[in-house]
């Protein structure tokens, strides 16, 4: 079966000028060579420190970015290979919801005329089949069907992120991409939208690409976990195994530094010396070597490769 | 031995101009530390939290009354010192972290100047020996190259770094109290373990006494010895953390630890607390938290729940608990 959607090799690169004439002094690798498939009705977590480009690969997903290199592939068809009218198939079939609802929503535009914008744009509906959408919308997020004529202000954070998924599902997409989608809201109300969220998925069979620094609730959502180190995947697996067996050294460094959900519960210590270097100069060899616990000699020059082992994948000179 | 810090009843309102709103950020709050523990203050946004820890030092904006109640530190109560004895208590002997590194540095001056200037104020330190101090004192928050980290500016550091000077200048005089408030919402996993780590090490070579502001329960389980668990301005739990995480009294408590993804419990469905948290200058009547309260009897929505269990050290405001 092909998968919802296929990345290979995906790059980005964005140039840095400089100097009086503009000349190109490199590039920040933000993005730099990932692969990873999304299935149908499943989440892909992708964790990661900030830099890591797990930002600009929900850019490159949502077609915000133009990719460097590589191929993302939906329902089997290369992107590249699209024309307008496919193109616009896969903007419909993609959407996002974004950390902070206080930002993503128009203040001054009436909740109802927010969620039906994107169907407005897409599609020609009759007065009475808009309503009809919009209702069963609200309904689906557990709003109250008065909500439409209200307006962003008159609701809560928790509220609002309601809305903001009402919108992205008024184009029945196949793939959301939620970028930190609850780490705006106060502690009480993330379990709301996180239960949401899978009832959602388990009703209508979504695809989430699921962004966020919480690893628990990551763990909690995601069917595969990708973790990302300056711009590269370094382990790809399901979801349970890399959050409690983790292999690459960054892997088990990150969920370790992850905080207990009680004062019993011991986690292996691992604080890791420095910090994560830039994108524009990473290091050569494996980009994590500066900070790794256990790095080798071999580390400092030479990239490490992909291998599978047991099904995760792992780009570590460890298990080679 | 008295303890550390002892807050009776404290309470703090914002009043409106013509004083004709009132809004308890704090109300009625008791709770004490004692040196060398750490404490941890969880709630929501508009808990009162960040209140609480602003007037401990007495810096509220001028809306802020005092409402009554003691707040001892060390025996002696800060809110009956002057301002000008205030002034030498903070950053003193309780110093501050807020959450902002870059909102806490002069982008204009030196690291050494800033993280200097608590010794020169507080112990008219000399100039170059309270810069001699302020290199070692980066040392020990292990920022590498202090000797030439000291002449550069905020700017020239990343985020982790600038928290770590900014707890530099919160030891720099060897309070006995350090109240960091969210010390690392904005940094990232690794560099929060290393700055944890960081401030426990800090503390048992001080005897230092920690208070930590957060909404992060992980981090109370990771760092505190007790919990003050606030809800629209009051202390709805108090007491040990281990108890607390063990067996929560408070039905808020208990359902804000239910409603935390933990790893290994995937695919299950989260307890969610339903509604949200209320408009401080609209409360409802009785216990603030009755309408979203699974418990919820006639008694709490008439009349507000009184503090139980004080003479046990682990207290709580339930009229369902206290049954």
């Amino acid at each position: 079966m092909t998968p919802l959607l296929e990345a290979a090799d995906l790059t980005k690169h964005f140039p840095v000028k400089g100097g009086i004439f503009g000349r190109s002094r490199g590039a920040v690798r933000a993005v730099d060579g990932i692969s990873f498939v999304v299935e149908k009705g499943k989440t892909l977590g992708v964790v990661g420190e900030s830099g890591c480009g797990k930002t600009t690969t929900a850019k490159l997903v949502l077609g915000l970015e133009e990719p460097t290199a590589g191929v993302l592939r939906f329902e089997g068809a290369d992107l590249t290979s699209l024309d307008k009218a496919g193109r616009r198939r896969y903007r419909r079939g993609i959407q996002a919801v974004f950390q902070d609802p206080y930002a993503s929503l128009n203040p001054r535009m009436r909740v109802g005329d927010i969620i039906m914008e994107p169907l407005i744009t897409h599609e020609r509906l009759s007065g009475a089949d808009i309503k009809k959408r919009l209702e069963s919308l609200l309904d689906l997020v557990g709003l109250p069907s008065r909500a439409a004529d209200l307006f962003p202000h008159e609701f809560s954070g928790g509220q609002r992120q309601r809305i903001a998924i009402a919108r992205s599902l008024s184009l029945n997409p196949s793939l959301i991409v939620l970028d930190e989608p609850v780490s705006a809201l106060d502690v009480s109300i993330r379990a709301q939208i996180l239960n949401l969220l899978r009832e959602l998925q388990s009703e209508l069979g979504l695809s989430y690409l699921f962004i966020a620094h919480d690893l628990a609730a990551v763990a909690h959502m995601s069917h595969t976990i990708a973790v990302m180190y300056l711009g590269r995947i370094v382990e790809l697996g399901d979801a349970a195994t890399v959050a409690n067996s983790s292999r690459h050294p960054y892997t088990r460094a990150l969920f370790a530094a992850a905080l207990p959900s009680h004062p019993d519960e011991k986690r292996e210590e691992i604080v890791l010396a420095g910090e994560v270097p830039s994108p524009l100069n990473p290091p050569a060899g494996c980009h994590f070597h500066p900070r790794c616990p256990s790095v080798m000699e071999r580390c400092r020059s030479e990239e490490p490769k992909v291998r599978t082992i047991d099904g995760i994948r792992v780009a570590c000179h460890l298990y080679e | 031995m008295a303890p550390l810090l002892e807050l009776r009843n404290a309470s703090t309102h914002y009043v409106s101009a013509r004083g004709t709103r009132v809004v308890k950020a704090v109300d009625n709050v008791t709770l004490s530390l004692e040196a060398g523990e750490t404490l941890g203050i969880v709630g929501e946004s508009g808990s009162g939290k960040t209140t609480l820890a602003l007037s401990i030092l007495r810096l509220l904006p001028t809306a802020a009354v005092n409402a009554g109640g003691e707040m001892l530190f060390d025996g002696e109560d800060l809110l009956k010192k002057s301002p000008e004895e205030m002034r030498q208590i903070r950053g003193k002997k309780i110093a501050m972290i807020l959450q902002d590194p870059m909102a806490s540095l002069n982008p204009l001056f030196t690291i050494g100047d800033q993280v200097g200037e608590p010794l020169r104020v507080h112990e008219s330190m000399p100039r170059k020996r309270a810069w001699a101090r302020a290199t070692a004192l980066l040392k020990s928050v292990r920022i590498t190259a202090p000797e030439t980290r000291v002449r550069e500016y905020p700017h020239q550091m990343s985020g982790g770094m600038r928290q770590r000077i900014v707890g530099a200048m919160g030891i720099a005089c060897e309070p006995r109290l350090l109240i960091a408030d969210e010390p690392t919402t904005s940094l990232d996993l690794t560099i929060q373990a290393q700055y944890l780590a960081l401030l426990r090490d800090l503390q048992r070579e001080h005897g230092l006494a920690l208070i930590f502001i957060t909404h992060n329960l992980g981090i109370v389980a990771k760092m505190c010895d007790r919990v003050a668990v606030m809800y629209a301005g009051r202390l709805v739990e108090f007491g040990p953390v281990r108890k607390i995480f063990d067996a929560p009294r408070h039905p808020y408590t208990r359902a804000l630890l239910q409603s935390i993804p933990r790893f290994g419990d995937s695919r299950t469905k989260l307890t969610a607390i339903d509604g949200q948290p209320p408009d401080l200058s609209a409360l409802p009547l009785g216990c603030a938290f009755h309408p979203r309260c699974p418990d919820a009897i006639d008694r709490c929505r008439a009349e507000a729940p009184p503090e139980t269990g004080t003479n046990t050290g682990h207290t709580f405001r339930c009229w369902v608990a206290a049954s």
